[in-house]
């Protein structure tokens, strides 16, 4: 045991960090974000991507997605805060590996460089469904969808062929079939 | 289209509807319509604080000591910010608020106007929920909402930001019937036969058994402490309590074994780590009550019964989750256990008796006992001579933070539910005053003490002013050390005696300073005036402030060093010495 001088204790065995994504449905009201995002800041959980817009103009509902990492009891604790805010309708908790799920995140790239350049940056987003949305002498600004991962993949490749900017929306999720989230 | 009414009218209105009987507050700029209006409404009074904080304490003494939720009102700015260490109390320990702030006028919100301050911003991570209310319509609809926030689920506090012009602006008053909605969880609280089998199952199966109780119970109504009185009775089994809970569960009972955690009995604690089955009912598993989580408990199955299911699971794995309000919980296992297991009691006897026999023979070191002086009062003789000397009246204990809380738990005694207010989770000094005017408040006649330290007592020593104002005649009984007591036990234990900072010089003459508020002062020397001047107190029906110097120099046991387990206990300072200088720091 370590020379505890604290009238706490000290920290237990660590539980081994999971990824998870959390989809949340909340009221679209004033302060709805901070609540979410101030509980987990607040409990020292981790947010690695958000996603927030309202889904369902009628309720007023809005769909957070929140990509997070910790150990399952953490994944817990969030589910369970998170269920306790008022605003709060219904929590989702999947696995990042899950393959019931999809994943998608969108970037815009804007590249400056060469034709040549440019003409290997179109290449290697080509099979991540892009769209050159923007075209000029030296530059072009192009849309992709893909998965976490590989849009960080991308950035590294595309680095070298002159990405000056890069812009991305924080993964979504949606389960996979004809099932809904209860 | 029907009558209007303005907004600070429509405030009043949903606490009439809700029978508000008492609002602690402090007028201001931005909340004085509100206060314009109360001349209104003769069933509502404000007890006028001399702090918001100290409002704040005393709404949550009120609410702990009636069951009813406590209601502030405070201006906007420093109303709202001197208001959040009491709302952070009351989230921390589950005390039903709800706190009615005023804000300056929506157009000037966001450009930094005099006493302007994000209150709802601040107040987000320390209330169950908050609003600000941007129209006037809505006013009536939020306002009833804060009340069932605040008392359904896990009570806690709520608060409702108000503009100037809010208030001053007029609507319809209307008051939608709508359909409860469960929060909190929004879990019903109906517990299924299936999982009540599996409790009985498991208390069949254990022959080391504990109820560990907590706050929960007594949050959950007197029903719950009945319930768990008859549960306890039917089964044998031994019951310790945290120290929210003290009160659910007589005091000076056989069968219970005192509050468990830090400074809990020798033999609850010892009792934790053995068992072979711990029934949670109402508890959280703080820190101060698991120590070392690696090691808590190790050999026990474990059942936690709790309303808030985010409690569950969070500091400690158990076996048997229940989510329940702990009244249906008890009334459901009680009946099932009564129809299927007559003469449990007796059949189990055998069963459990040899786990009885270790209990008693930790009961034996008898580790509440301290050596008692002739010349000195000693804090634990205080604490015990006061009990001895109230124990007939009806009383109301409060307390500040500290050495005096634990010496408090540990030697009176409660026989009954919500007699018991103590800063337990945010840990406020200053708490126990103010709060024992909101528990005089809501029980005039009856005897209400508030066990004190000296350091903790004159942070929000204002309040005399209020008690002295509204003939709140609360015993504020100070066991002066003239350290913070428990800092200056850390400071002996882990930090070789350097007492940094935990003296207090110049203190002031409690006695005068009772006179300067218009109270009564006593001051208690030696052990043999004890006794005559406690009656003293007791009987005057005036508040009083009492000095009892006590031996500065004592500590605090038994107590459970930093990082360790149920089962390594310091008993007192022989064993404290024996440890720390065999085998150094790394014991405490």
């Amino acid at each position: 045991m370590g020379k505890s001088k604290s009238a706490y204790s000290e920290p237990g065995k660590l539980g081994k960090s999971e990824n998870h994504i959390i989809v949340v449905w909340v009221d679209n009201e004033a302060g709805v974000l901070a609540r979410v995002v101030g509980l987990f800041s607040g409990r020292g959980y981790n947010i690695e991507s958000l996603a927030v817009a309202e889904v369902d103009k009628k309720k007023h509902i809005s769909r957070i997605t929140i990509v997070t990492s910790g150990t399952p009891q953490v994944i817990e604790q969030i589910k369970l805060q998170l269920t306790k805010l008022i605003p709060v309708h219904k929590v989702a908790d999947f696995k990042r590996n899950d393959p019931n799920i999809l994943f998608k995140e969108l970037a815009l790239f804007k590249v400056v460089s060469s034709k040549k350049n440019r003409e290997k940056a179109r290449k290697v987003c080509k099979k991540y469904n892009s769209i050159i949305l923007d075209k000029s002498k030296n530059s072009f600004v192009i849309q992709v969808t893909a998965l976490r991962r590989d849009i960080d993949k991308l950035i590294e490749t595309l680095n070298p062929l002159g990405l000056v900017s890069a812009s991305r929306t924080g993964a979504v999720a949606m389960t996979r079939g004809s099932e809904i989230f209860k | 289209m029907g009558k209007l009414f303005s907004g600070a009218e429509i405030v009043f209105k949903v606490l009439e509807h809700h029978k508000v009987e008492h609002i602690f507050g402090y007028p201001g700029g931005a909340v004085l319509p509100i206060y314009d209006e109360l001349k209104n409404h003769k069933t509502i009074k404000h007890i006028l604080a001399r702090h918001e904080q100290g409002a704040g304490h005393a709404a949550e003494g009120y609410a702990r000591s009636s069951g009813k939720p406590g209601v502030m009102l405070v201006t906007s700015g420093p109303g709202a910010t001197n208001a959040v260490t009491a709302l952070t109390d009351a989230y921390m320990d589950s005390v039903p608020i709800v706190c009615i702030s005023g804000q300056v006028p929506t157009h000037l919100i966001g450009t930094d106007a005099f006493q302007e301050c994000d209150t709802t911003g601040i107040t987000r991570p320390c209330t169950k929920h908050n609003w600000l209310v941007k129209d006037v319509k809505d006013l009536a609809a939020v306002m009833d909402r804060a009340f069932e926030v605040a008392t359904t689920g896990r009570p806690g506090p709520v608060l409702v930001d108000i503009p100037k012009d809010i208030q001053f602006k007029k609507t319809e008053f209307v008051l939608k019937n709508k359909k409860k909605k469960q929060v909190n969880g929004k879990l019903n609280g109906k517990v299924s036969n299936t999982e009540i089998d599996k409790v009985v199952n498991m208390m069949k199966k254990s022959s080391r058994p504990i109820f560990y109780t907590g706050g929960g119970v007594i949050n959950s109504g007197p029903e719950a402490s009945k319930l768990l009185r008859e549960l306890v009775a039917l089964t044998g089994f031994p019951i310790t309590s945290t120290l929210q809970g003290l009160g659910a569960y007589p005091g000076d009972d056989p069968l219970f074994l005192g509050m468990l955690g830090m400074h809990g009995t020798y033999e609850a604690n010892n009792a934790m780590y053995s068992c072979d089955l711990m029934i949670n009912i109402g508890a959280r598993f703080d820190d101060r009550i698991t120590g070392k989580v690696d090691e808590f408990s190790p050999k026990s199955k474990k059942i936690h019964v709790d309303i808030d299911p985010s409690s569950i699971g969070k500091n400690i794995k158990v076996d048997l989750p229940v989510v329940s309000d702990v009244e249906s919980f008890l009334k459901a296992l009680n009946k099932r256990f009564k129809e299927k297991n007559k003469d449990f009691l007796n059949s189990n006897k055998s069963n459990i008796s040899t786990w009885w026999k270790d209990i008693d023979k930790w009961r034996q070191k008898k580790s509440l006992s301290f050596k008692n002086s002739k010349e000195v009062i000693k804090p634990q003789y205080a604490v015990q001579r006061l009990y001895e000397l109230s124990k007939d009246k009806d009383v109301y204990i409060t307390t500040e933070v500290g050495q005096h809380q634990m010496w408090a738990a540990q030697h009176y005694k409660f026989n009954k539910p919500n007699r018991w207010m103590t800063s337990g989770g945010l840990g406020t000094m200053g708490y126990g005053l103010p709060a024992a005017v909101g528990v005089q408040v809501a029980n005039p006649g009856k005897l209400v003490i508030d066990i004190a330290g000296e350091a903790s007592v004159l942070m929000t020593m204002q309040e005399m002013s209020t008690a002295v104002q509204y003939k709140l005649p609360i015993k504020i009984f100070i066991l002066n050390n003239q350290y913070m007591g428990m800092v200056r036990q850390w400071q002996e234990l882990l930090h070789e005696k350097n007492y940094s900072e935990s003296y207090t010089a110049a203190l002031p003459n409690f006695v005068k300073l009772a006179e300067a508020y218009g109270c009564i002062g006593i001051q208690a020397k030696k052990p043999d005036e004890l006794d005559e001047k406690i009656n003293e107190m007791i009987n005057v029906n005036k508040p009083v402030i009492f000095d009892c110097l006590v031996d500065p120099m004592e500590n605090c046991f038994p107590m459970i060093p930093s990082g360790k387990p149920h089962n390594q206990m310091l008993l007192g300072p022989e064993d404290e010495k024996e440890e720390v200088s065999d085998e150094g720091k790394t014991l405490v």
